[in-house]
């Protein structure tokens, strides 16, 4: 029985999470301008880290925890960059 | 002492992380303990403010208090979200003059202001002490001054200054 | 999915609640993402999942795992940790690099610089400019 909501409870979030990171990447194609492309990837990396999360809750490997705390720095890392890029690149100073 | 162990919360955190990264034994405490030593010296060498707590106890009201805010402003986000266009809702930017000037005590603040939903940091102003936040659900201002004001600052002042 | 068999009633009940709430919570924020009107009302969705999204599957993931006893759970306080430090981070920096785009482009929805700034520059501004040319009066 708790077996078997757990396992309905991990689908879903599962499902979710996959949702959320479509609507994140619909975001991230129409913009419509730079900024909202940026906050969409960021969301995009946070969703697949807490996927990856629910993955290894599933699994109960430990490797997926390993990939999961690399994405949030590389996700951190790449919208810092972006942000600054948006600052000084493109606009004329 | 202290030009050996520069920050030893820094050192403890850092062996901790390595261990838990990697696995418990007596060669991986080793190695921690060496690389904790090194970044302490490299963290050191960068000069930063030093940071000091003046009161635990207003620190753990304060995470609490914040805890809390965090649970209800998720819940008043999810609302606006899922009802839609049924209520005029007003978003807009407001200032905040703040009497905080420590930088920890500021970064704190970003903190606690940028994961609660609803509040957005967007600028400060280091000359005057000019907050530029953007809320989400803008209905009364000096609801959202009251709550930064007297809730957040207060605190972090008792805490850093 | 053996190993989660061994659980017991409660902390099952538990993981999925917490997995629920996260999952949705996720889901939430990046609808509001993907519908809200403004960039800066968009700014606020995401903190949904950054918030009690993480944390939800964070907590869910430390239970599990720690009433299994399998391995230790640091990793998933690092996740946390990691999460609530870099998120104020990227989204100041994102809102600050938006505004200064819109300021460059002088669109009226966007407060403008504080005036102060250039009323404390320009008398040093001031002051140069007129020795400037006092300099090239006296060249002349």
């Amino acid at each position: 029985m708790s077996t078997a909501i757990l396992y309905w409870a991990i689908m879903f979030a599962q499902t979710a999470l996959v949702a959320a990171m479509l609507l994140a990447l619909t975001r991230m194609i129409k913009g419509p301008r730079a900024q909202d492309r940026v906050l969409g990837l960021d969301t995009l990396y946070v969703n697949s880290m807490l996927l990856l999360l629910v993955f290894g809750i599933r699994t109960g490997n430990t490797l997926y925890f390993e990939a999961s705390l690399i994405i949030a720095i590389l996700g951190f890392v790449a919208t810092v960059a972006l942000a600054k890029f948006l600052m000084r690149g493109e606009v004329i100073e | 002492m202290n030009k050996i162990l520069p920050y030893p919360l820094l050192i403890i955190f850092l062996i901790i992380m390595w261990l838990s990264l990697t696995s418990f034994t007596l060669g991986q405490l080793l190695i921690a303990t060496i690389v904790a030593l090194i970044a302490a010296q490299a963290m050191a060498a960068l000069q930063p403010a030093k940071a000091r707590l003046k009161r635990w106890k207003s620190l753990l009201k304060l995470t609490g208090i914040v805890l809390h805010d965090i649970v209800r402003s998720n819940i008043a986000v999810t609302k606006i979200i899922l009802q839609g266009n049924k209520r005029a809702r007003k978003s807009g930017f407001m200032t905040i003059p703040l009497d905080l000037r420590d930088p920890t005590g500021l970064t704190a603040l970003a903190i606690i202001i940028t994961s609660t939903p609803g509040t957005a940091w967007l600028d400060y102003n280091s000359a005057r002490g000019i907050l530029l936040l953007h809320i989400f659900d803008l209905v009364d201002e000096t609801v959202w001054l009251d709550l930064i004001k007297n809730r957040y600052e207060r605190l972090l002042l008792e805490i850093f200054e | 999915m053996n190993h989660l068999a061994d659980l017991p009633f409660w902390a099952a009940w538990l993981v999925a609640a917490f997995l629920f709430i996260g999952g949705s919570l996720t889901l939430i924020g990046s609808f509001g993402l993907y519908r809200l009107r403004s960039f800066y009302d968009r700014i606020h969705a995401p903190t949904l999942g950054t918030s009690w999204g993480t944390a939800a599957v964070v907590l869910a993931s430390i239970i599990c795992f720690s009433v299994l006893q399998s391995r230790p759970v640091f990793q998933e306080i690092l996740v946390g940790i990691f999460v609530t430090i870099t998120t104020p981070v990227t989204l100041m920096l994102l809102g600050r690099a938006a505004l200064y785009r819109d300021r460059s482009e002088n669109n009226p929805n966007v407060p403008a610089v504080d005036p102060p700034e250039g009323i404390l520059d320009q008398p040093k501004m001031g002051d140069k400019l007129e020795s400037v040319e006092q300099c090239s009066s006296k060249h002349e």
